[in-house]
């Protein structure tokens, strides 16, 4: 299942997406209550999105974006536009979807 | 497939994943992602990082919007905006986070200068958005008081 979860919708000419992705974004500062080791950094560095294959949006992200991260952001598009949302977290881990603005 | 062999296989394919992705990813990520300007402590020197200077100024035209107070440090909802053209990129400050670089937005022709996302706050602090439109970088600040911080377990 994707990580993914995604919601675009367009008015005038403007297409508002709206995402959720699971993800733990682990700082790297907390410790482990029973252990007391540090628990290792594990976050998003970088979403990207493409609407019809061309470049949208960069965004790199730090530890400090909450758990489970949501994310906004609008562009100039159509109805029916072929969405593509991707990740990299700093372990090398990454995921995508692609859905259809509504 | 027999046993011995799919443990083999999945063995391989497990080291593969470990292996090859993280070589060309890695490589890829951290080429883009400015690691230095998140690790940085300092507000003023995670600007200069971010941007060559820290000549900010201080407009109206971008609209930060955050809450007065956050009863939960660790989702704190912070949505920025502005009417400014040619925006290059938003950038999201957190003064006493323990790095105050939270998140950085590069946009392109295509997108609308408006964005939001959750941040962790550790405690009390001033959140500020910068605007690159142009040579120039806006700014506007805001108090978010945090009741419960959002870096612990």
């Amino acid at each position: 299942m994707s990580t993914i979860k995604t919601r675009s919708k367009e008015s005038n000419g403007v297409v508002t997406v709206k995402a959720l992705i699971k993800h733990p974004m682990e700082t790297g500062q907390r410790k482990d209550k029973k252990t007391g080791d540090l628990i290792p950094a594990h976050y998003i560095q970088e979403v990207h999105s493409k609407a019809n294959g061309k470049d949208v949006i960069t965004i790199y992200w730090g530890p400090a974006v909450s758990k489970n991260p949501y994310l906004t952001f609008k562009y100039k598009g159509n109805k029916g536009d072929n969405l593509e949302i991707s990740w990299v977290d700093n372990q090398g881990n990454r995921d995508s979807k692609t859905s259809t603005v509504k | 497939m027999n046993r011995r062999n799919f443990i083999k296989n999945s063995m391989l394919f497990a080291g593969s994943l470990v292996a090859i992705p993280s070589l060309i990813v890695s490589k890829k990520a951290y080429a883009a992602w400015p690691k230095k300007s998140f690790d940085i402590k300092d507000l003023t020197e995670s600007v200069s990082s971010v941007y060559g200077h820290s000549n900010l100024e201080e407009s109206s035209k971008v609209k930060l919007k955050a809450p007065e107070i956050a009863e939960n440090g660790a989702i704190v909802p912070i949505n920025v905006s502005t009417t400014l053209d040619n925006v290059e990129s938003i950038m999201i400050f957190v003064e006493n986070n323990p790095q105050p670089l939270s998140s950085g937005y590069k946009l392109t022709s295509l997108s609308e200068p408006s964005i939001g996302t959750r941040l962790k706050m550790g405690k009390t602090s001033n959140v500020m958005a910068a605007v690159k439109s142009g040579d120039k970088v806006y700014t506007s600040t805001q108090e978010v008081k945090v009741t419960i911080g959002g870096c612990g377990g």
